[in-house]
């Protein structure tokens, strides 16, 4: 069976990124798991048993001083190097903005192409075919490779399940310093922890806010219905703008892409470009004081009526339900 | 200081949006092509910056269509000085890759000290193509920025990560990408619009580029449309709704 190469992500205070699942159960799908890994420091015990249990059949360890202070270059050369070794049938990285470029310059410099924004992978007799989710939703597309390297980024959450776990075998290739130009990294600036909430893309229930909260104080219902129903908080594009809420709780064509089992929409009106966002949710509910709100054209379960009065009832009925 | 802006025309994202199901590939008739936002978000910062340096030259570079040179003129009218499209019917349905080549060598003839572009288009949302372009030139890469500060030699930016952010700089010259955090675009005004009218661009044919990758190689195997969502029941809140719309959460075990 060929070897994937998959790029695992390592936090700069070195824990493994939580997409390292969905990316070996994607190269697992394939052939057999390569996990790649750029670290400054050696991979400890624990980390090569977390990755043997995710399914990596062996491990390709790049140690480099320069893995927490030059931008993406180190994973590109790591990739490049484990791409002469091993010769995969695909390399998978996240849809992430690191794995995005480390993707696209492995492309360049290996003569691959990208296959971008994946959602689902399959292998058909030797070749790799990716899936798409295009405008929301509205589309789904395959598409292949035809002839060089296949570069798969993988959108995060997209990929349900785990791989076989596997005892891996690791072998370290200590990097030279990168070459080309690159960015340096002068520091990290984490968010702070402020919630349990679960995180917005890979949320089974999504509660999202729009205009019709009217300020950001309102913008509390949201929250308090989110955590309920231990959902992530998400909202529409005129709620960020109207500066009820960050910018990362975005949900639509310009912002994140939600899929989750629920997604309750309050005041929020569905635009087009929100439906982008949302309209591969399982079941939609929507509460909207607006009768013809498009909102509605989706919705499995539409309130017409305000939601400072429906949504207290529902959290009521809701607590009620649940003790 | 020279700056080139990468724009691409892309279908309006409050319309609906279509492929041709027999290739997979957009379809431009299906509506309004307009210059993608995040692009008008890239020029305005390099306008920015020409505001308060009145010696930095600003161009707009494309490719596309004919019809694509609407979104130069829409980036001249903004503010930019000059504008390149690449135009050339063997770039129909080019890939992320040899579109990268091609912007590569056209960048290349064109000059430049800063490339700025959008984190990722509307339509094709791959988000590669920045990348690509600063691996075949040999240039960091600033991405997914949420603020920048140009200087003479270096550029500063604060970069949208996973979980948090990151503070980077680079030498020049160097291509950054913006993203939603960056400012809303000026709107053209009159004098603009007017002006625009007599703005040189210049038209780039494949023949007149050295570009390295010769073909697409992603190949489109399939393509479905979904089903539209049905709308499913529809209540007007008589008081009960809140209790209705609960059982319904609990028979469907969403809670």
């Amino acid at each position: 069976m060929s070897d994937v190469l998959a790029l695992i992500e390592i936090s700069h205070r070195g824990e493994i990124a939580a997409s390292a699942r969905g990316l070996l159960a994607a190269a697992a799908r394939l052939g057999s798991p390569v996990a790649v890994v750029v670290s400054s420091e050696p991979l400890a015990d624990d980390d090569v048993a977390r990755l043997g249990e995710l399914g990596a059949a062996r491990i390709y360890s790049a140690v480099t001083a320069a893995a927490s202070t030059v931008l993406v270059a180190p994973a590109v050369d790591a990739l490049s190097a484990a791409a002469e070794a091993y010769e995969p049938a695909a390399v998978l990285t996240t849809n992430t903005a690191d794995g995005r470029e480390a993707a696209a310059r492995l492309a360049v410099r290996t003569g691959g192409s990208v296959l971008a924004d994946v959602v689902q992978v399959r292998n058909d007799n030797g070749t790799v075919v990716a899936q798409h989710s295009v405008f929301g939703g509205a589309y789904t597309v395959e598409s292949t490779v035809d002839g060089g390297l296949p570069i798969l980024t993988i959108r995060q959450g997209a990929i349900e399940g785990q791989a076989p776990a596997a005892t891996a075998d690791v072998s370290t290739a200590s990097l030279e310093a990168p070459t080309a130009a690159a960015a340096v990294i002068e520091r990290f600036n984490d968010d702070p922890m402020v919630s349990a909430r679960p995180e917005l893309r890979s949320a089974a229930t999504v509660v999202s806010g729009g205009r019709g909260l009217g300020s950001s104080e309102n913008f509390v219902l949201v929250e308090q219905l989110a955590d309920v129903l231990g959902a992530a908080i998400g909202a529409s594009r005129a709620a960020v703008d109207a500066g009820y809420v960050a910018q990362t709780a975005q949900v639509g064509q310009t912002g994140v892409s939600v899929s989750p089992q629920l997604y309750i929409a309050l005041g929020i009106s569905g635009a087009i470009q929100h439906r982008a966002g949302m309209q591969t949710a399982k079941t939609i509910v929507a509460i909207n004081k607006d009768e013809d709100a498009p909102i509605f054209d989706v919705a499995d379960f539409g309130i017409v009526g305000d939601i400072f009065t429906v949504v207290p009832k529902l959290i009521e009925a809701v607590k009620a339900r649940s003790n | 200081m020279k700056i080139v802006v990468l724009v691409k025309q892309v279908p309006d994202t409050a319309e609906e949006r279509k492929l041709e199901l027999a290739t997979g590939q957009l379809d431009r008739e299906a509506g309004d092509n307009v210059i993608d936002e995040i692009n008008e978000r890239a020029l305005e910062s390099a306008l920015r910056i020409k505001d308060a340096n009145k010696g930095t030259e600003v161009v707009a570079m494309t490719m596309g269509p004919d019809d694509a040179a609407q979104a130069l003129r829409k980036a001249l009218s903004m503010g930019a000085d000059s504008g390149v499209h690449i135009l050339d019917d063997s770039l129909n349905g080019a890939d992320t890759h040899r579109t990268a080549a091609t912007l590569a060598a056209a960048l290349r003839a064109t000059g430049f000290d800063v490339v700025l572009a959008g984190n990722e288009s509307t339509d094709g949302r791959a988000g590669v193509v920045p990348a690509m372009v600063a691996e075949y030139l040999r240039l960091p890469l600033l991405g997914s920025l949420i603020s920048a500060d140009v200087t003479d030699d270096a550029v500063r930016g604060v970069r949208q990560g996973e979980g948090g952010t990151l503070n980077v700089h680079a030498g020049l010259p160097a291509i950054l990408t913006v993203t939603e955090r960056f400012p809303e675009a000026r709107f053209p005004n009159f004098k603009g619009i007017l002006t625009a009218k007599r703005k040189p661009v210049t038209t780039l044919s494949v023949a007149e580029l050295d570009i390295p990758a010769s073909r697409s190689r992603t190949v489109v195997v399939s393509t479905a449309e979904r089903a539209p969502r049905a709308a499913g029941r529809k209540l007007i809140d008589d008081g009960s709704a809140a209790s209705e719309l609960a059982e319904f959460l609990v028979a469907n075990r969403l809670v």
